[in-house]
């Protein structure tokens, strides 16, 4: 089918736009940052770009997202827990960058240790002064967990809701753990005062810029590795084993090893996104384990369009934006907003903004088809002659309760 | 009785749901390159019977060997699907959001893990592998098409076209037939005989006309357990199987 390839193209085209932009934003931002004058109409605001980097931060974590629950339908409410993660492996890094410019001036131990009495750095803060060190963290720490998570969940066969639910008790129960004062990590107020990343004061207006431009690079870059992920064989299985697993079972794929992958790599990259979030908004403590945030997560992909790879991303910036206005104006309304929010697009947008203006378009182009097609005097849409379908059981005794509706397998 | 020269093998075999007794101590031997039709009412316990063959379901007790050796109650679905049983469900069921060929060539026999489908690239032979295929189930014109736009009849030929990409030794056809048109019955009944050719089938069907086109041994299942085995002929003049049918 012809429109199924220029469908298709259109997809393509639009993950190449997207990537574009992406690209152009790293660098056209930074730059009307630093080098317009602040009285120029072009010039971006510092407090701007730190707060865009941020949402990109969101939307590669919406991204994340999507690879589970849109391509293989795992609807993880636990996603938020990888990103912290990730965000603490960078805060550890950031922490041990302070060095001795902290309150307490302790050249080893950052200041929360110093106030509650630790003797010396517990074992697993080594290495983490290394930005390598911390790097490989923000990978190996969220890919570690999702792994070792989802091979039990996936190997039981744990799904739906269920799932779902223990992926909600696994942040919260990280939540819980690093609440705690003798967990190591700064209990609730977290980390915090960061002074120099790389050896670039964060506060800095360029090393904003370049906080921005490397997210908006990632996301990039996430973008087309996700694009790679899902228009390959594998990317095919995985939406296989969303819409009818078992059959993917008696093919003799292993449906658990399937999700596994995808979920490790999800994972990863929300561990990323949590590592270039850090840096930008200068703190990250146990709150971004509350398993509301990885619930905000599901709500920004669906609304802008799970499964399509740029529907989180937008749904990630438009509902982030307007979170950020909204709070100003009302913001004790905000979470009741985005939970009508939620409820309106699940009733009225079902496959989010980027699913409603790929059937607005699917419809403007039939319509069209039509119209040249009725100038030409040919039916576009040649119905094939009606069926006579005999029923299923035709034979002794009325044997057979099976409709001729298709049904997935169980 | 020997297991030898047998590729599916099942001996007193009983399965239960809640204390409801689906199988019961069922015994079925299918040699090697045969094709056996089985019949029954509803409920008769034909799909339980499949579920058990493919590693879907746990017998509580009985022997079930494939090739004669192996012992498939200690393996699960995909091992099983890897030996070379391959399954057509009741239900059609195919990946419905892929295209036609997408469908073939996740059926397509080759390896199962990640990293090569990961990295897989379409190579000349599965091409011709999959056009082979898409000629013989007549599905050719509409290879770039969903397989959510098909017919009935056409998803049940495009699920046995996946079943041959798969190549397995053992086919297990349930219901096959089902929704389809008098013409495309006939055309599936000489399917499986061309695929009787080199392959062992078991085809779960109530058609008698169906069964009757395929000409082969029938089995005739009632509440969980054989009820009469031999030809159309000789099963359907038996007295047992009148009554289980015109009882109900
Ligand atoms: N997973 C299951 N749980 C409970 N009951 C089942 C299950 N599978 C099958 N049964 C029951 O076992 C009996 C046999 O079913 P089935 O094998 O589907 O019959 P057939 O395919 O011959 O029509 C039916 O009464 C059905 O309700
Ligand atoms: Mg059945």
């Amino acid at each position: 089918m012809i429109t199924g390839r220029f469908f298709a193209a259109g997809a393509d085209r639009r993950i190449a736009i997207t990537i574009f932009i992406l690209l152009a934003v790293a660098i056209i931002v930074p730059l009307l940052n630093l080098a317009v004058s602040p009285t120029s109409a072009f010039y971006v605001p510092s407090y701007v770009v730190a707060l865009t980097g941020k949402y990109l931060c969101y939307a590669l974590l919406a991204l994340a997202l999507d690879l589970v629950w849109g391509y293989c339908g795992i609807l993880s409410l636990g996603h938020g827990a990888f990103f912290a993660l990730g965000g603490y492996a960078m805060g550890m890094y950031l922490m041990r960058q302070i060095g001795s410019r902290g309150v307490y001036g302790n050249p080893l131990l950052p200041d929360f240790m110093v106030f509650l009495n630790y003797g010396e750095l517990p074992w697993f803060w080594y290495g983490f002064d290394q930005f390598w060190f911390a790097a490989i963290m923000v990978l190996a720490v969220p890919g570690l967990l999702a792994f070792v998570f989802g091979w039990f969940a996936f190997r039981s066969r744990v799904t739906g809701v269920y799932l779902s639910i223990i992926t909600q008790a696994m942040t919260y129960a990280l939540l819980l753990a690093f609440f705690r004062n003798d967990m190591g990590f700064g209990g609730n107020n977290g980390l915090t005062d960061f002074k120099d990343i790389l050896g670039y004061n964060v506060q800095a207006d360029a090393t904003r810029s370049a906080l921005f431009a490397a997210s908006a690079v990632t996301l990039a870059l996430a973008v087309f590795v996700t694009w790679a992920i899902v228009g390959s064989k594998y990317g095919k299985l995985l939406m296989a084993v969303r819409d009818a697993e078992s059959r993917t079972r008696f093919l003799g794929w292993r449906a658990e090893n399937v999700k596994l992958f995808a979920f490790t790599v999800s994972a990863v990259m929300a561990g990323i996104a949590g590592a270039l979030y850090v840096p930008q908004v200068g703190i990250i403590n146990p709150g971004e384990f509350e398993p509301s945030n990885s619930i905000e997560v599901v709500v920004w992909a669906a609304v802008g369009g799970r499964g399509t790879i740029v529907g989180p991303i937008i749904g990630a910036l438009v509902v982030n934006a307007g979170k950020s206005w909204f709070t100003g104006v009302l913001p004790a309304f905000w979470l009741f907003a985005l939970g009508g929010l939620f409820v309106a697009v699940t009733l009225f947008l079902p496959k989010g903004i980027v699913g409603m203006w790929d059937s607005w378009r699917g419809n403007a182009r039939a319509l069209r088809a039509a119209s040249i097609a009725e100038e030409d005097g040919t039916d576009p849409d040649v119905a094939p002659p009606p069926k006579i379908v005999r029923s299923a059981a035709r034979t002794p005794g009325d044997w057979s309760a099976s409709g001729p509706e298709p049904q997935p397998a169980e | 009785m020997s297991k030898s020269n047998t590729i599916l093998y099942l001996d007193g075999v009983s399965v239960s749901f809640d204390g409801f007794r689906a199988i019961n101590n069922l015994s079925l031997v299918l040699d090697k390159g045969e094709m056996r039709a089985i019949i029954g009412p509803n409920g008769a316990g034909k799909t339980t019977m499949m579920d058990i063959v493919t590693g879907k379901t746990r017998p509580d007790s009985g022997e079930v060997y494939f090739d004669g050796q192996v012992d498939l109650t200690k393996h699960d679905e995909a091992e099983i699907a890897m030996m070379g049983i391959g399954r057509k469900f009741q239900k059609p069921t195919v990946f419905e959001s892929h295209t036609i060929e997408d469908n073939l060539m996740l059926a397509l026999k080759g390896p199962r893990s990640i990293f090569p489908a990961l990295f897989h690239r379409r190579s000349a032979a599965e091409a011709r592998r999959i056009d082979d295929i898409l000629g013989i189930i007549r599905l050719g014109d509409k290879r770039d098409e969903l397989a959510a736009n098909l017919s009935h009849g056409q998803k049940q030929w495009l699920e046995i076209g996946m079943l041959l990409a798969q190549d397995p030794k053992l086919l297990l056809v349930d219901e096959p037939v089902a929704g389809m048109t008098d013409a495309e019955t006939e055309e599936t009944a000489r399917l499986l005989r061309d695929i009787a050719r080199d392959h062992s089938v078991i085809v779960v069907e109530h058609d008698m006309h169906f069964v009757r086109e395929l000409g082969v041994k029938v089995t005739c299942l009632h509440e969980g357990s054989v009820l009469s085995e031999g030809s159309l002929d000789f099963v359907s003049a038996d007295e047992r199987v009148v009554e289980v049918y015109l009882g109900r």
